[in-house]
Parts: C-alpha cells; sequence; structure tokens
C-alpha cells in the first residue's frame, strides 16, 4: 500500500515559493521590459502552476499513467494554442487572396 | 485488505482488486475531468491572447484601471488557501482528530469565502465607474480604443466570473467533505473524496494564477 505522505516540510516550502512568486511577478510587472514583460509574467505563471501540480497535486509522486494523463493535458492545450495563433500570426504573410 | 471497514463501508469498493488500483482509477478520473477543464478555460485564455495581439495598447490601459493590489491579495489567499486543502489531505492521511481535519477544510472555505467577498467588491468598484461592457452602460475616458478596451473587459467578466463560479462550487463541496469528515467517513485506508476534491482546488488555484497576471499585470508597467 505504502501511499506516500508527504511531509508538511515540502507544502510549507512550495507555499513560501508561491508567494515569493507573486511579489516578484508584481515587481517586474512595475518595471518596464516592453515586450518581455509578458513573456516573464507567463514564466514565472508556469513556474508557479508547475509547483502546484506537482507537489500540492502530489503528480510528482503519482503513477506513470497519471504523468501521462497531465502531461497530454496540457500538450493538447499547446496544440490549440500553437495551430490557433499559428494561424493569426501568418495571415497576410501570404498574398493569397490580394485585396 | 479488503475487509478493511470504515463506517460499514468497505474501503475498497467490489470492482477494484486493491486499494492501490482503486486510488489510481479515482486520480486519473478526476484529471480527466480537469483536462476538460484546462480545454475550457485555455479557449478563454486563447482567446485573450488573439485579441490582446490586436491591440496591446487597449488592453495594458484598460488593465491599468484594474485594481492589482485586490487582486494581488486575492492571490495570496487562494494560495493560503491551498495550502490549507493540502494539509487536510494530509490530516485526513495521517488520521489527525476530526476536528484538525475540520478545521482545516473549514480555513479553506473561509479562505475560498474571502477570495469572493474581495471579488465582489471589485466588481462593485466596476460597476460604480461604468467599466461593466455593457452597449449603453460602458463609460471609458481613458486611453485606447473604448470598443477593444471593452473587449478586455468582456474577457476580464468572463474569466473572472467562470473562475468565481468555479470557487462556489469548491466550496459547495468542501462543505460536503467537513459533512463526510464529521460523520467518520474518512481514515488514512480511506481519504478518496478529499484527496480529488483537492485536485479540484488547486486547478482552480492555478487558473487564478495565470488570471492574475494576465488580467491584472499586463499594463502596470505604463504607470497610472
Amino acid at each position: 500500500m505504502a501511499e506516500h505522505v508527504i511531509p508538511r516540510k515540502v507544502y510549507f516550502s512550495v507555499f513560501v515559493a508561491l508567494l515569493v512568486l507573486t511579489g516578484v511577478t508584481v515587481w517586474i510587472a512595475n518595471i518596464n521590459l516592453k515586450a518581455l514583460n509578458a513573456i516573464v509574467a507567463l514564466t514565472i505563471a508556469v513556474v508557479k502552476g508547475t509547483l502546484v501540480v506537482l507537489y500540492f497535486m502530489h503528480v510528482r509522486y503519482s503513477s506513470r499513467l497519471t504523468w501521462v494523463f497531465v502531461a497530454a493535458g496540457f500538450f493538447w492545450l499547446g496544440i490549440m494554442v500553437a495551430l490557433t495563433l499559428s494561424d493569426y500570426i501568418t495571415r497576410g504573410w501570404i498574398p493569397f487572396f490580394p485585396q | 485488505m479488503a475487509d478493511t471497514h470504515v463506517a460499514g463501508h468497505s474501503a475498497v469498493a467490489h470492482q477494484f482488486a486493491s486499494m492501490e488500483q482503486q486510488r489510481e482509477a479515482g486520480t486519473l478520473g478526476m484529471w480527466a475531468f480537469l483536462i476538460t477543464e484546462i480545454m475550457f478555460f485555455g479557449g478563454l485564455f486563447l482567446a485573450y491572447i488573439i485579441y490582446r495581439a490586436r491591440d496591446p495598447e487597449a488592453f495594458a490601459a484598460a488593465s491599468g484601471e484594474l485594481n492589482w493590489k485586490l487582486g494581488g491579495i486575492n492571490t495570496v489567499v487562494l494560495i493560503c488557501s491551498s495550502l490549507t486543502m493540502v494539509l487536510a489531505v494530509y490530516y485526513v492521511q495521517t488520521g489527525a482528530s476530526r476536528r484538525t481535519q475540520i478545521a482545516f477544510l473549514a480555513a479553506t472555505i473561509a479562505l475560498g469565502g474571502t477570495f469572493l467577498v474581495v471579488k465582489g467588491f471589485e466588481y462593485h468598484e466596476k460597476f460604480v465607474v461604468g467599466h461593466i461592457p455593457i452597449p449603453g452602460f460602458f463609460k471609458w475616458t481613458g486611453h485606447g480604443d473604448p470598443q477593444h478596451v471593452q473587449i478586455f473587459y468582456w474577457m476580464y467578466f468572463a474569466m473572472t466570473g467562470v473562475h468565481a463560479l468555479h470557487m462556489i462550487i469548491g466550496i459547495g463541496v468542501m462543505s460536503v467533505l467537513i459533512y463526510m469528515c464529521y460523520r467518520g467517513r474518512f481514515s488514512p485506508e480511506y481519504y478518496a473524496p478529499v484527496e480529488i476534491s483537492g485536485l479540484y482546488w488547486h486547478f482552480v488555484d492555478i487558473v487564478w494564477i495565470f488570471l492574475f497576471p494576465l488580467l491584472y499585470l499586463v499594463g502596470a508597467h505604463e504607470g497610472h
């Protein structure tokens, strides 16, 4: 059986990391980095989300099959975003329908 | 193993060979549901990205009118609620007293409620200044194309509104857990409802982790 009971210390560390990263994202948002602002903000959000998924949602300690489920979910989200954006971004690159 | 009884219920349902298999089935089922949720919120995030790419200035100006301090407080509140949630799971797993278990579930509800109250104040503020994107009601005197600003506010209300609905459902789920806990339905052997509801609660937290920078912080460096 031996279901993994994760020590509380891990939860508190993740909690502190999430609070620190929230502070960092607010701090950086107030500095003008032009286009980099959005990238930095999203990167921090991805790191925070990953911490929650791995530790609070116990995926790090779960079976391989759970990993596959979780990865598939985010992979399909990636497909949706990538394909849609590749359409929107490239519109007008090729004068297919001259105006 | 299979004849472990918890309050008259066998901990392992008859269709499962072992507790381990039962746990995994529960976790996978919950993740299958959460994947549909990822797609649901993902669609909204995608719409946000596309509209923002069309007019970043209007989005930054509109975002600058949101109260990022309240948004930040709510982010901290939700992170705290995730901690109390995960500790509730921990105390059920380790067989702490029912009082401790209920205390942490109740704390999660209280923090979720705090989040919704703060959100309510924000919505009220938007209503007072006329930033509700309804034709004839919407007023905008700031920078940016008012039509694109309205799209931002439409995204804001759609995303935070749906997120708040998830919080309300989460609070309902927590209330059921407290009742089950009170009736002594959980043990270190059987705690799947707490674990699985926890997954849902953390997922809703993750959605907010993305909403906060996208909605509240994109205009912060413009200075206002």
